[in-house]
């Protein structure tokens, strides 16, 4: 009997042992042991460690070339996902009030979501102004609100039309530089037994707003300082028209919709489906990453200014571009900022991170380098496509106005995009619909919808 | 008197005590599972319903919602189209996977040379792969580049469907979760099968019964109870679909979408909208679907079936 029990006894604390043990902290920002799973190594073992999500395909390089140079602190760098999975976990870590890391890479879209949520840390004495100066106004404006500051720019996304040579020489066809051009010349090669000329993945909604604001649109407006308030704008005649055009494209059969990045849309890439890309200054770098431009391909690409509504008043806009923001859950967070303001800033990586292409970086003193602005793009076949089409695209650029609820927007934006793909759809109804689920949305959240 | 309450007392105050005892070591015992049991199951539910009582805005602060957020479920176009969209899936796959791994059943039952043990082998493998794998490896195989569909179809100069398309993804699924799912049932119908006695079928035969006689009035009523199993089993899993559309979401081109199924919309309600109180109500609402669904079907097959 008294065995019995003590073997029962016994099994129980054996459980709950076992139990404890799975619920050990693993890692993040916010306890105070040394974080140890990092993916790169630890230069200095004595400094202070800070934490860092981040995904730039030639980050092992930053961290290491920050880990090198200081001696006070070392940042311990991990990938939590590419874009929207790291969202979702930074989004939990934040619901959780742990877990969050102390520095973390975001998209300027994705900003004003997480600032509303008391997630972020306003930086701007903590170093963040004093290299105010070494960013545009629009890179600034997207990373501040106010005089508040969120985050530190590192890369901006200024958008431009990238498509083939071989394809458009076939053809006989020269870059578009106007929106109707463009469906003009997609015609011409569909009635010549031609490829796609472009492509509306669903999975691209912020590359779509960008192309509404290029139309004069305006989404959102919102402003932290009231941040109650806010005014949505999506069934407008700028954002309808855009809507309609693409509709329009993708119903005439002149365009794909395959989503982008994923296999299959790689691999049409590179077997020359779509002749265009309208897409940002990030995008060669990730396309070589996928295997694009290479080997018998090399220098079929070129790229053109994005095509315009009104080629008198040209409109430059951008799609993604990320920044360094500290979170509230960092301990030590003057050290973080100093991570925030330093790391990817020396120019060992931002000219690594240019060079590859998988960056457009929004320094100043690179965007003037004389090595930079001259830079004969491997990709683009030797084309000076800095000096020529992105440098002046991204001073052009003003800056955008985002949501608090990106993540939900561009949701439902890809929805629609999806039953347009269908033909369910229409242009114009799209953004009506658009328009009646954000508001209501905004109106659950507790937003006044003006 | 006194005496016999006394006695009549003492005895019963010993037994109390040797049952407390025994009561006590009874509670050990369960103690292992008790505890896994209150921490992993019955804490984070009870955790899960009190977060469905609040609600929480991005721009406003927690409030007690009470039933609100219920309210708000089932009026929810969202959430009413994905329970619409499991239960259609449930109505067609149910049975599908059913007849066939009935079949396959009853066809291995029926064998006995070296080719069964090999077939029973192959037909429950696709249960070993992982769910993730399966829906990865069936992405690719849909895939219209990588795929062999292309192939197949542009042999007599066809184009090829897209399965993950917004019409055809309800059969591209179905596919997926058959080839999952009917290994598993085939072997939980194929061992009832084994567990019959075969003398029956030798006095079927005496009868002048032949196979499929034995088949269709023997065996199949024989191995009922195994079947209302796996009606269940089939039916909670349908129901909370979640794992093969979630893993399929990338390269279906947005046809996945964030409410797709009632899981799905409540993943992403929580984990990418931080919309956790209303996520548990859309949750606890899926549970009392499948509850209700599960109940009135063993109550409609109460008589017949033994098991559960």
């Amino acid at each position: 009997m008294k065995n019995k029990a003590l073997i029962a006894g016994l099994s129980a604390v054996a459980i709950v042992a076992s139990l404890a043990a799975c619920s050990g902290d693993d890692g993040g920002g916010s306890n105070d042991a040394k974080p140890t799973n990092c993916t790169n190594k630890i230069v200095n073992a004595d400094a202070p460690v800070v934490s860092v999500w981040a995904w730039y395909p030639n980050m092992a390089t930053v961290v290491d070339n920050f880990n090198n140079s200081h001696d006070d602190v070392q940042v311990c760098w991990t990938v939590a996902g590419q874009g929207a999975d790291e969202y979702a976990k930074l989004q939990t870590a934040v619901s959780a009030g742990k877990g969050a890391p102390d520095v973390v890479m975001l998209e300027t879209d994705q900003l004003v979501g997480f600032e509303i949520q008391k997630a972020l840390v306003d930086i701007s004495d903590l170093g963040a102004d004093d290299v105010k100066d070494n960013f545009a106004e629009g890179s600034w404006g997207d990373v501040s609100q106010g005089d508040a500051v969120y985050a530190v720019p590192i890369d901006g996304g200024p958008m431009a039309m990238i498509y083939r040579k071989d394809i458009f020489e076939q053809y006989n066809i020269t870059p578009p530089t106007t929106w109707e051009e463009y469906e003009a010349a997609a015609q011409t090669v569909k009635d010549a037994g031609g490829p796609w000329f472009g492509n509306l993945g669903s999975n691209v909604p912020a590359a779509l707003t960008a192309l509404f604001q290029q139309n004069g649109a305006v989404p959102f407006d919102y402003d932290l300082a009231d941040p109650q308030k806010i005014s949505i704008n999506l069934d407008t005649p700028e954002v309808k028209q855009v809507m309609d055009y693409w509709a329009g494209l993708t119903e005439k059969g002149l365009i794909g919709t395959e989503d982008q990045f994923t296999t299959d849309y790689i691999a049409g890439v590179v077997g020359g489906k779509y002749a265009t890309y309208v897409s940002a200054a990030w995008a060669p770098g990730y396309l070589t990453g996928a295997g694009v431009g290479q080997g018998d391909d090399a220098g079929l690409f070129a790229v053109a200014p994005l095509p315009q509504w009104d080629v008198d008043n040209p409109v430059s806009v951008n799609w993604g571009g990320s920044a360094l923001a500290v979170t509230t859950q960092a301990n030590d967070k003057e050290l973080a900022a100093e991570v925030a303001v330093g790391l990817y800033a020396d120019e060992p990586s931002l000219t690594d991170g240019w060079k590859t292409q998988t960056i457009f970086p929004l320094n100043k003193d690179v965007l003037t380098s004389d090595e930079f602005v001259n830079n004969q793009v491997e990709f683009f076949g030797g084309q000076t496509a800095n000096k020529d089409i992105y440098i002046p695209a991204a001073d052009a650029y003003e800056g955008t106005n985002y949501s608090p609820f990106s993540v939900y927007y561009y949701a439902q934006l890809q929805a629609q995009l999806v039953k347009i793909a269908a033909g369910d759809v229409g242009g114009s109804q799209a953004a009506t619909d658009l328009q009646d689920i954000i508001v209501k949305y905004a109106t659950e959240q507790g937003f006044t919808v003006e | 008197m006194a005496d016999t309450a006394t006695r009549l007392v003492i005895p019963k105050r010993k037994q109390t005590a040797r049952e407390r005892r025994h009561s006590r070591t009874g509670w050990l015992f369960i103690a292992p599972f008790g505890v896994v049991f209150v921490v992993f199951l019955v804490t984070p539910l009870a955790y899960a319903f009190y977060l469905s009582l609040f609600s929480k805005g991005l721009a406003t602060g927690t409030a007690f919602a009470g039933i609100n957020n219920y309210v708000r479920a089932f009026t929810d176009a969202s959430f009413l189209k994905g329970v619409w969209f499991v239960v259609r899936f449930s109505l067609v796959l149910i049975p599908v996977q059913m007849l066939v791994s009935l079949a396959a059943a009853l066809v291995l039952d029926n064998l006995t040379n070296r080719f069964a043990r090999f077939a029973r082998l192959m037909i429950f493998l696709p249960y070993a792969v992982p769910a993730v794998i399966g829906a990865l490896m069936w992405g690719f195989l849909y895939s219209p580049s990588f795929g062999p569909l292309e192939q197949i179809f542009g042999a007599f100069g066809a184009d090829a469907p897209f399965l993950l398309s917004p019409d055809n993804i309800f059969y591209g699924l179905m596919n997926v979760v058959t080839w999952q799912w009917a290994g598993y049932y085939m072997i939980i119908i194929y061992a009832a099968l084994r567990g019959i006695d075969p003398t029956i079928y030798e006095a079927a035969k005496i009868d002048g019964a032949n196979s499929w006689q034995v088949a269709l009035r023997i065996k199949i009523p024989m191995v009922r109870s195994a079947l209302v199993l796996i009606l269940v089993f089939a039916l909670i899993g349908t129901l909370q679909f979640f794992t093969e559309p979630q893993v399929l979401g990338p390269v279906a081109n947005g046809t996945i979408t964030p409410d797709f199924t009632p899981n799905i919309y409540a993943f992403n309600l929580a984990f990418k909208y931080a919309q956790f109180n209303y996520a548990s109500a859309i949750s606890f609402s899926l549970g009392a679907i499948v509850f209700v669904g599960v109940y009135i079907f063993l109550f409609a097959t109460r008589k017949r079936g033994s098991v559960l």
